[in-house]
């Protein structure tokens, strides 16, 4: 006989109602873990989406998302030559904001070269850009629709999008969108027509356009990465990075503020979570110190008792972590981040609720194991 | 078999119970002798603080005496080789209880109430119910098995109680005040069933209360004051056993 399950079933709507606060509270837990889940994930996507073997950037630096990056727009030829690179592309990085019927739009904008590394791997509708100018691939989470046309840059140039992909989006949570490399360079390098005016007024040349901010190699499978590395560093002026070195800049350094952050809130929920766990189950415990002592005096052992409080505090974890986790999946889409619940997390976030419920009922036990059989005989009524 | 043949199944000698120590003591049960015998009911009276539940719960092994023996049903406890297992089994298996009120679990219904006690002592679940049922039939409440005890009357849930304390066939049954909550005619009928069981059964009974009205349904009372017990043989009915010896 079950007696946890007979006082849940007697009292199941306060069973349901208390919970469904706890679920509230735990779908807040697994909501943070898919956030955390979906910061990494979009770091490493942002890095993964080149499908770069390396990353050839300027001298000294991390870039091009960890730091900035500059260098001479001609290192695209030069990496090329080298033995072993099988394709080589330079692209641009930016991010630009404008505006959309009234609204603000932002994106971080990938200059690339049509054809060589540094493009979108693969689109989820559209077509890829085929005309030199101002057409544009974005993602979908951007909310543009294909054929819309966007103004960017200071010049207002009319981007036309031609080509959405999808989960492509940075770890500040910005759709990437990709233009062609010369139309990238003239969005970063454009003066508006005062500030031109200006500047040729002052006599200045102006300074080239033909910057990039890296040069994405794919190597050859015959070749090893780390010899095409090697052979790359030797020039001084730039710097080699393989793409484990770039996931790793990107998922422990650049988001390492906002992953810390995010842990912290996260383990504060667990421990706010454990404290009203921990009540409730002091409450329900309270609530049966007659039924206990009762238990005890007509021979019930120990174990009974402390099944009855351990039963009851898992009962209350699964059903909250349950009911939160579908509020999660079911609200998922409507998250203005994209929420990453791999089924690791999700077994990891289980283990803990169940860790949690097994500590917070220890107050609970502890109330239960002290009562005194002998208040079974309390003539309270 | 003559019944003063059987041996007794609770004799209490020379029992103390004090709580506190020094200048602070209180002596709760003083040198108090008792014996009661199988098929017995014995009434246990007394004011207020006299120690009526220190007693009871001295038998029920629920606290441990400061001096003297208790033997129940031929096994002497408390004597240092009892563990707080042995004694909740002991409870478990030879001692039922009739609470002042019904005590009844909350979240159990009639039947679960009384199978409780039997999966508690290791029996399964259909065995432990069809048992519940017997004794529910026995004690008239049969038809208000399913009910749960918010739904019960006070005479139907003293029924369900009494009914849980004999589920596991128990030669001792205490009782603390089961009359308190019940009308005169309906605390007439339950003692009634208590000597019942007391014959049939061959259990020895022992009642705390108050209630004067019922003092022709006990074999002996004993009045407990300040601690001491004394007998008063006159109120109580002839025992059901005349070959039982006097008590002492």
């Amino acid at each position: 006989m079950n007696l946890a399950y007979r006082d849940i079933r007697r009292n199941l709507l306060r069973f349901v109602l208390t919970n469904l606060g706890l679920s509230l509270l735990l779908g807040i837990v697994i909501m943070i873990t898919g956030v955390y889940g979906g910061l990494v994930d979009d770091a490493l996507r942002q890095a993964r989406a080149a499908h770069a073997d390396l990353w050839v950037v300027e001298a000294g630096t991390k870039g091009p998302f960890a730091e900035g990056s500059r260098i001479s727009g001609d290192t695209r030829e030069l990496v090329a030559r080298v033995y072993g690179v099988a394709g080589a592309g330079a692209v641009t990085y930016q991010s630009v904001q404008t505006e959309l019927n009234g609204k603000p739009l932002r994106f971080f904008l990938v200059g690339f070269e049509p054809g060589r590394p540094g493009g979108p791997a693969k689109l989820m509708t559209g077509r890829d850009i085929m005309r030199d100018h101002y057409e544009m691939i974005v993602d979908r989470s951007a909310g543009l629709k294909l054929g819309q046309v966007i103004p960017l840059g200071t010049h207002g140039h009319a981007f036309t999008v031609v080509g959405l992909t999808r989960g492509q989006v940075t770890s500040s949570g910005d759709p990437v969108a990709y233009v062609t490399l010369r139309d990238a360079q003239a969005l970063q390098f454009e003066l508006a027509p005062p500030a031109e005016r200006r500047e040729a007024a002052r006599g200045g040349r102006g300074t080239s356009s033909d910057q990039i901010n890296a040069v994405i190699a794919t190597v050859s499978p015959h070749v090893r990465i780390s010899d095409v590395a090697s052979a790359l560093s030797r020039w001084k002026h730039l710097t080699t990075l393989t793409e484990a070195q770039q996931e790793t800049l990107l998922s422990k350094f650049v988001i390492q503020k906002a992953r810390s952050q995010q842990m912290m809130i996260m383990i504060l929920l667990v421990i706010v979570s454990a404290v009203i766990i921990a009540l409730i189950i002091y409450t329900l415990t309270m609530d049966k110190v007659r039924s206990i002592a009762t238990l005890k005096f007509i021979g019930a052992p120990d174990r009974t008792i402390v099944g009855l409080v351990v039963q009851q505090a898992l009962s209350m974890g699964i059903f909250g972590y349950f009911t939160g986790l579908v509020l999660v999946l079911v609200f998922k889409p409507y998250f203005p981040r994209r929420l990453v619940l791999d089924p690791q997390s999700i077994v990891i976030v289980f283990a803990i609720t169940v860790a949690v419920c097994l500590a917070a009922s220890t107050l609970g036990i502890r109330l239960a194991l002290k009562v005194d059989p002998a208040e079974a005989l309390a003539g309270t009524g | 078999m003559p019944q003063s043949d059987k041996d007794p199944v609770v004799r209490i000698e020379h029992l103390s119970k004090h709580f506190g120590e020094g200048s602070a003591q209180v002596d709760a049960l003083r040198d108090i002798n008792m014996t009661v015998y199988p098929g017995q009911v014995v009434g246990l009276m007394g004011p207020s603080g006299s120690g009526k539940t220190t007693l009871l719960n001295c038998i029920a092994c629920i606290v441990e005496p400061s001096g003297g023996r208790i033997t129940l049903d031929g096994a002497l406890v408390y004597d240092d080789a009892w563990l707080k297992s042995d004694l909740r089994r002991l409870r478990l298996d030879k001692i039922g209880f009739i609470f002042q009120y019904p005590n009844l679990l909350p979240f159990l219904d009639g039947t679960d109430n009384v199978a409780v006690v039997l999966n508690l002592a290791g029996y399964g679940r259909s065995t432990a119910r069809e048992r519940a049922s017997q004794l529910l039939e026995y004690l008239d409440v049969a038809h208000r098995k399913h009910a749960m005890p918010a739904q019960l009357s006070g005479g139907e849930a003293q029924r369900v109680a009494i009914a849980r304390a004999l589920a596991n066939r128990p030669r001792i049954i205490l009782a603390d005040e089961p009359t308190a909550p019940l009308d005169s005619e309906r605390a007439r009928i339950v003692m009634d069933l208590l000597r019942r069981i007391a014959q049939e059964q061959d259990a020895a009974i022992i009642v705390v209360t108050h209630d004067e009205m019922i003092l022709d349904r006990f074999d002996h009372i004993y009045r407990l004051r300040d601690g001491r017990l004394e007998i008063d043989t006159e109120k109580a009915m002839p025992p059901m056993h005349p070959s039982h010896p006097p008590p002492e």
